[in-house]
């Protein structure tokens, strides 16, 4: 849901990080943090378990500066992974203004990436929203790890529709700002 | 359903401000903060905040979005205030219309019976204030339009671009 403010003149939007547990969500997050310099970023917030599993969402608020009178704020939230926390899936996904799925490449995790894709399209209809309608695009990550799916499988079963697909390395950036680029503007194209 | 795309107007901030501002007084609280339930910051006033208010918002959202689930779990439709005690600083959360969250903040200047009775109040009238801008929202302005066309977009992504760069 973004938010235009005409008096404080800010304009605020929320990105989401939708995906199967341990795919990668919350590196995405951690990496942009340690990218973007310290004048344009809020706190990062992370409700995890010890484990360093997310439990809640990770929270990462980012200013992008002023744009025809306009402070620009994007607030990039993460999902739990894990398929018991739907429920706090479906809370973060309120409002949100656009979408990325991170897809975990390994063979291992193929039915886990389908099931996650399927709760998406779930829970954004909760809210009478479909994935067409908002920007979204979708990152095939741990692209460096053995005993992978090769990208055109996982277009053909992630990405019928051939919405914009990165190949990613979450963990050394490589794919990272990619991602959020081709959302971000989305987002932005929507509100003008 | 949520409300997919919503806006302040001048008008509306300063009756928000002006409710925000009476309540701070006449409750002693230390802030009062104004957001919606995605997270997004609306309004705040009272002392300068030594936290990171955006992630501050987005906690308290959270917080109650969570609470309004246990409710339900329990056969409540919501729990439409939620009082967090701390040993000096406490908060007092209050739903406004369905999508506003008011939250107090206050420390032992003052009693949760009073930020209770003056949050009641204040409610009620930013209530009428949300209500109002939402049909105006139905029937929008065209001339509120102008202000985000191509040119914003191009120099957007320009900033898009910077700002996320390896």
């Amino acid at each position: 849901m973004s938010l235009i403010n005409y008096s404080s003149r800010e304009i605020n939007v929320k990105i989401v990080y939708y995906g199967p547990g341990l795919c990668g969500k919350t590196t995405n997050i951690q990496y942009i943090y340690d990218k973007v310099s310290p004048d344009t970023k809020g706190k990062l917030i992370t409700l995890a378990t010890e484990m360093d599993r997310t439990l809640f969402f990770d929270f990462l608020p980012l200013e992008l500066g002023t744009v025809k009178g306009f402070k620009t704020r994007f607030h990039l939230y993460t999902v739990p992974g894990q398929v018991y926390y739907d429920a706090s899936r479906k809370l973060i996904l309120r409002g949100t203004d656009g979408v990325v799925f991170v897809a975990d490449s390994q063979k291992n995790r193929y039915d886990a990436n389908i099931e996650s894709l399927y709760n998406l399209h779930e829970n954004l209809a909760e809210y009478n929203l479909k994935l067409d309608e908002l920007p979204y695009a979708i990152q095939y990550n741990k692209r460096d790890l053995p005993d992978l799916i090769e990208v055109p499988d996982l277009e053909e079963e992630l990405n019928p529709k051939r919405y914009p697909a990165f190949e990613a390395v979450a963990v050394n950036g490589i794919g990272v700002f990619d991602t959020l680029k081709a959302v971000a503007k989305g987002v932005l194209r929507n509100l003008s | 359903m949520v409300r997919t795309n919503w806006k302040v107007f001048e008008e509306d901030y300063w009756a928000i401000s002006t409710t925000l501002q009476e309540l701070l007084k006449n409750s002693n609280a230390t802030s009062v903060i104004l957001l919606d339930k995605t997270g997004q910051l609306i309004s705040s006033v009272g002392d300068e905040p030594r936290f990171d208010m955006y992630s501050f918002a987005s906690l308290c959202a959270a917080d109650f979005e969570a609470n309004a689930q246990l409710a339900k779990l329990i056969g409540e439709k919501d729990f439409s205030t939620l009082y967090h005690q701390g040993s000096n600083e406490s908060m007092y959360l209050a739903r406004v219309e369905r999508d506003i969250i008011l939250v107090i903040l206050f420390d032992k200047k003052t009693t949760l019976g009073l930020v209770r009775l003056r949050t009641k109040k204040a409610v009620e009238n930013l209530a009428t204030v949300i209500r109002g801008l939402y049909d105006k929202l139905e029937y929008e302005n065209e001339e509120y339009h102008e202000e985000l066309g191509e040119e914003f977009t191009a120099e957007v992504e320009l900033e898009i671009d910077s700002l996320f760069s390896d």
